[in-house]
C-alpha cells in the first residue's frame, strides 16, 4: 500500500498562485490614472476587435488582462448582473462595490476550489462618481483579493517600472490629453530601456463625468489617442 | 436578480451565451417578464395611452406624442410621457396600455443597451425593430384580454444615413412606412392632418410644427387625445433623432410652439389650410 502523497495547503496555494501569476505575467499591462474628470484606462492592445476594457453599466466600467476567455466571461457576467440588476431595481442601484464583490467572491473561491484551474486573470473594476473625490477604483486578483486603489494603478506583466514610473509623475486634476499621455508614457516605460509604443497599439477609454448622457463611458478613438501624444 | 450562493456569480451568468437581455431574464428570472405571466380574465380597466406622431424629414426623424392616458371614460393622467429614447439613435412611441408599455420600453432599452455592450457594437436599425416586433408578440395574450401595447418606433439609420419609421400590430407584425404615421386613438385623425400638412422637403422645426399641428388636430377629434394645456403648461413631448443622435426638444421650445399654434387656431380653428390642387 502506498502512502498518500502530502502537500500542506501552503504548498497548495503557493503552486495555484505561481500558476495564475505566471499566466498573468505573460500579458502586457493595464494602466488607470484617475483626472480631473473621470478615470481614464490605456491598454497595449494588439487587437482592435479583442477589447482590455470595456463598458459594464452607466459609470462603472471593466478592465482586464491575463486570459482573455477567462475575462471576457467575467465581463459578460459582469453585464449580465449590472443589466439584470438595473432592470429588477433602479438604475442606480447598480455599483461598482457590488460588482467588485461578486467578482471577488467569484475569483476567491474559484482560486481555493480544488476541482477548478485558478482564473490567469487581474481586474480593474471603477466607478465615476460626481465629485472626483468619490470616483472608486477596484483592483481584483486572481485570489479573489481586492484592492482601493487611489490616483493611478497598473497590472499586469511588469509592473514595478511602470508603477513607480506613475509615482514619480503622477499629480492630481489633470486633464484628459495629459492623463493618456501619462500612461502611455508608463507602459512605455516598463523595461530598460524605454519602448516606443506606437498610437495604433493604445487601447483607450474613459469615464467621463461630463457627458451629459447617463452612460459615461467612452472608447477614445485612435486619432484622439494619437493627438494627446502628439501634444507632449 | 442577484448574486448566487456566497456571493459569487451563478454559473450560469459565466456562461458564454445569447447576447440578448430577454433570453437572459427568461431563464433567470422569468417572471420579470411580461410574456410568462398568465393574462387576467377580459374586462380589466388600466390607464391607456393615446395618440403617438412620427414624421422623417431630410436628416432625421421627429415623433410627438400627447400627454393624456385615460381609463375609460376618465382622464386618468394628464403628463403621462409616451414617447422615450430607445438607445441613442432610435426612439419608441408607446399607445395602448400604459403599465405594461411603459414596461416594455424599459426592457426594449435594456435589450439594446445590453446587446451593445456585450457585442461592441450596436444593434442595426433593422435589427432593433425585429427585436420590438419579438417583444411584442409575447405579448399577444395580453392584447387578447384588451391590455394591447401598439409602439411606434423611429430612428436614424447610420447605413442610410436618414431617418426611418416602423409601425406594428398587437401581433408582432412590422410595417415600416414612409415619410410620416402616427398609432393611437386619435391616430386617424392626425393622419389625415399630416396628409395635408407633409411634405418631403421640410426642414426639421417646420417638422416639428407639423407633427404638432397634427396633435392638436387629433385632440380636436378624439376625447382620449390630450389637447395642449395651456393654463397647466403641459405640452406633448418631442424628440428628435439625426446623425448627432436622440435628443428630446426643451419644454421652453415646445410651449413657444404651442403658443404659436393656438394662437394662428385662434384665427381659424381648423388649422392651416392646403391648397385645392
Amino acid at each position: 500500500m502506498t502512502t498518500p502523497f502530502y502537500v500542506s495547503p501552503e504548498q497548495l496555494m503557493k503552486d495555484r498562485a505561481d500558476f495564475a501569476r505566471k499566466g498573468i505575467g505573460r500579458g502586457r499591462s493595464v494602466v488607470v490614472v484617475q483626472y480631473a474628470d473621470g478615470i481614464c484606462f490605456v491598454a497595449e492592445n494588439q487587437s482592435q476587435a479583442l477589447h482590455k476594457i470595456s463598458e459594464i453599466y452607466d459609470r462603472i466600467a471593466f478592465a482586464a488582462v491575463g486570459r482573455y476567455n477567462e475575462f471576457e466571461n467575467l465581463r459578460i457576467a459582469g453585464v449580465r448582473l449590472a443589466d439584470l440588476r438595473g432592470y429588477s431595481y433602479d438604475r442606480r442601484d447598480v455599483t461598482g462595490r457590488g460588482l467588485a464583490n461578486a467578482y471577488a467572491q467569484t475569483l476567491g473561491t474559484i482560486f481555493s476550489s480544488g476541482g477548478e484551474k485558478p482564473y490567469e486573470v487581474e481586474i480593474f473594476v471603477a466607478e465615476v462618481a460626481d465629485e472626483s473625490a468619490d470616483d472608486q477604483v477596484y483592483r481584483l486578483t486572481y485570489d479573489g483579493s481586492v484592492a482601493d486603489e487611489h490616483g493611478f494603478a497598473v497590472m499586469g506583466g511588469s509592473t514595478e517600472r511602470s508603477t513607480s514610473y506613475l509615482a514619480e509623475h503622477y499629480t492630481e486634476g489633470l486633464d484628459q490629453t495629459a492623463a493618456i499621455r501619462l500612461a502611455v508614457a508608463a507602459l512605455a516605460h516598463d523595461s530598460e530601456p524605454t519602448r516606443e509604443i506606437a498610437a495604433n497599439q493604445i487601447e483607450a477609454a474613459v469615464l467621463d463625468r461630463t457627458r451629459t448622457l447617463s452612460r459615461k463611458f467612452r472608447r477614445l478613438p485612435a486619432q484622439t489617442v494619437r493627438a494627446a501624444l502628439a501634444s507632449g | 436578480m442577484t448574486a448566487g450562493d456566497n456571493g459569487r456569480l451563478p454559473g450560469s451568468y459565466l456562461v458564454p451565451g445569447s447576447s440578448s437581455f430577454a433570453d437572459f431574464v427568461a431563464e433567470q428570472a422569468p417572471d420579470l417578464l411580461p410574456a410568462r405571466r398568465t393574462p387576467p380574465p377580459a374586462g380589466v380597466e388600466a390607464p391607456h395611452g393615446t395618440t403617438i406622431v412620427a414624421a422623417t424629414f431630410d436628416g432625421g426623424v421627429v415623433m410627438a406624442g400627447d400627454r393624456r392616458a385615460t381609463m375609460g371614460n376618465i382622464i386618468a393622467q394628464r403628463d403621462i410621457e409616451k414617447v422615450y429614447p430607445a438607445d441613442e439613435y432610435s426612439c419608441v412611441g408607446i399607445a395602448g396600455t400604459a403599465g405594461l408599455a411603459v414596461e416594455m420600453v424599459r426592457l426594449f432599452q435594456t435589450e439594446l443597451e445590453h446587446y451593445e455592450k456585450i457585442e461592441g457594437i450596436p444593434l442595426s436599425l433593422d435589427g432593433k425593430a425585429n427585436r420590438l416586433a419579438t417583444l411584442i408578440r409575447g405579448n399577444l395574450g395580453m392584447a387578447m384580454q384588451g391590455l394591447a401595447v401598439v409602439p411606434l418606433f423611429a430612428g436614424y439609420d447610420l447605413r442610410h444615413e436618414g431617418g426611418r419609421i416602423f409601425s406594428y400590430d398587437v401581433t408582432g407584425g412590422r410595417y415600416e412606412e414612409q415619410a410620416f404615421y402616427s398609432v393611437g386613438s386619435g391616430s386617424l385623425f392626425a393622419r389625415g392632418s399630416l396628409k395635408k400638412l407633409y411634405h418631403e422637403s421640410m426642414p426639421e422645426d417646420d417638422c416639428v410644427t407639423a407633427v404638432v399641428q397634427a396633435l392638436y388636430d387629433a385632440a380636436d377629434d378624439d376625447s382620449a387625445t390630450g389637447g395642449l394645456d395651456l393654463t397647466r403648461r403641459i405640452f406633448p413631448v418631442v424628440a428628435i433623432v439625426t446623425a448627432d443622435g436622440y435628443r428630446r426638444v426643451a419644454d421652453a421650445d415646445v410651449a413657444e410652439l404651442a403658443d404659436r399654434i393656438v394662437a394662428s387656431r385662434m384665427v381659424r380653428p381648423d388649422g392651416p389650410a392646403a391648397s385645392l390642387t
